[in-house]
């Protein structure tokens, strides 16, 4: 089974799962470490958090301001955690330019002391199965349809590489992102 | 049913440790890709499977039978008789032609010249290398001089194939050609293939991989289906 896309809310959840935090704090660290160019816009970030309280994965306590001017801090709860970790666990369905959502993974599992290396280690393995498949597909079909394998099989790699390298640096990417 | 075996193998290089109780079991016909990063250890525990390298401490077990505790001259006869290389670089004698090359592993088993050199012809077909047998190394591109070293490698009909980067000289698409030959003619005969590489596109080729990292044989990662 593989997680489908790119979730602001389970990103948002793996952060409140570091620490308890404000809406504002929370898009400033979405942002500093997901946004890439990209910033997270607050009303985003309000409805997010709105329909995770409602759901049950947060809870809001009425602590104080922190860096911004909101007042409501949101705690993740048991049930938020534990969607949290059901979503790293899962590999990322093999398909290219999926790279953003591996990386919002490893960064995460890093930052919340999980095993980043077996999440790798289990979306390299589903990335070599896709690569067999495709590998098949190129033996024992046309030239034409060999080309569109081959197209995918050359992204997969790409993917691959990624992780390789990924791997090769969790030591010190562990250091980046947990001060 | 398990042809090759790999039980805690560790393996140093002086006070280099390359493998720190590596295990890994191996079906007959089975293809399995080796993957890892650089100086991980896993053509150490290619060699060490083959019985090239003997491990410090573990066991090698080969169809039923201690590998590693067998004399240097009896694992040379296994590697003979029942295995198979294919290696990145350098492994055609240049002195001799392609053919001569390829029926070399037929001669130093006993067979007669003329004999091995028949047998060695039919890979020539086989392997898209018609013409080519008068050749000597220096004489066949990349991609030709490694069909020759695949062929050299299976004339014996071994029981292992083992194959050390073996596409690692090669542009992708000669790459692709070499393991198509590799996997389809293994898979005839039922070979079983132990591929070291740390191509993704080639690991491909095998029916699954393991993962050689800091000396040890990470457990594949089990997929939901």
């Amino acid at each position: 089974m593989y997680c489908r896309l790119m979730s602001v809310p389970l990103t948002l959840l793996g952060l409140l799962e570091r620490e308890p935090s404000h809406g504002y704090d929370l898009k400033r660290d979405y942002d500093a470490f997901f946004g890439r160019g990209k910033p997270l816009p607050f009303g985003q970030v309000y409805s997010t958090l709105g329909r995770l309280a409602r759901d049950g994965k947060v809870v809001v306590s009425e602590v104080g301001p922190g860096d911004g001017p909101d007042r409501k801090r949101y705690l993740i709860t048991e049930r938020g955690a534990t969607e949290v970790g059901q979503w790293l666990i899962e590999p990322v369905e093999p398909e290219p330019h999926l790279q953003t959502v591996l990386f919002a993974k490893v960064v995460l599992a890093l930052m919340l002391d999980r095993p980043a290396e077996e999440y790798l280690d289990t979306q390299r393995a589903a990335h070599l199965q896709r690569m067999r498949e495709l590998t098949e597909i190129k033996r024992s079909s046309s030239l034409v349809d060999g080309l569109l394998a081959d197209h995918g099989l050359f992204h997969l790699e790409a993917d691959l590489r990624w992780i390789e390298t990924t791997g090769a640096r969790l030591d010190a990417l562990r250091k980046a992102v947990r001060p | 049913m398990t042809i090759l075996e790999a039980r805690d193998l560790e393996f140093s290089f002086g006070s280099t440790p390359a493998l720190r109780g590596a295990s890994l079991e191996i079906d007959a016909g089975e293809i399995v890709a080796v993957m890892g990063p650089s100086g991980s250890g896993k053509s150490t525990l290619l060699h060490c499977l083959a019985g090239i390298l003997v491990p410090g401490a573990g066991e090698v077990v080969h169809d039923g039978r201690r590998l590693d505790s067998l004399s240097e001259a009896r694992r040379s006869a296994l590697r003979r008789e029942q295995f198979g290389f294919v290696f990145q670089f350098g492994q055609l004698v240049p002195e001799l032609t392609a053919a001569e090359n390829v029926a070399l592993p037929l001669m130093l088993g006993g067979v007669r010249r003329a004999a091995a050199l028949r047998s060695a012809a039919g890979w020539f077909d086989r392997l898209g290398l018609e013409g080519l047998g008068e050749r000597r190394s220096g004489e066949l591109s990349g991609g030709q001089a490694q069909r020759v070293a695949l062929a050299r490698a299976l004339v014996t009909s071994p029981q292992v194939l083992f194959a050390d980067e073996p596409t690692g000289s090669l542009d992708s698409l000669t790459g692709e050609q070499v393991m198509d030959l590799m996997v389809g003619t293994a898979r005839e005969a039922g070979t079983t293939v132990v591929l070291v590489t740390h191509e993704p596109r080639v690991a491909a080729y095998a029916d699954r991989e393991v993962v050689v990292r800091d000396g040890r044989v990470t457990a594949p990662a089990r997929l939901a289906s």
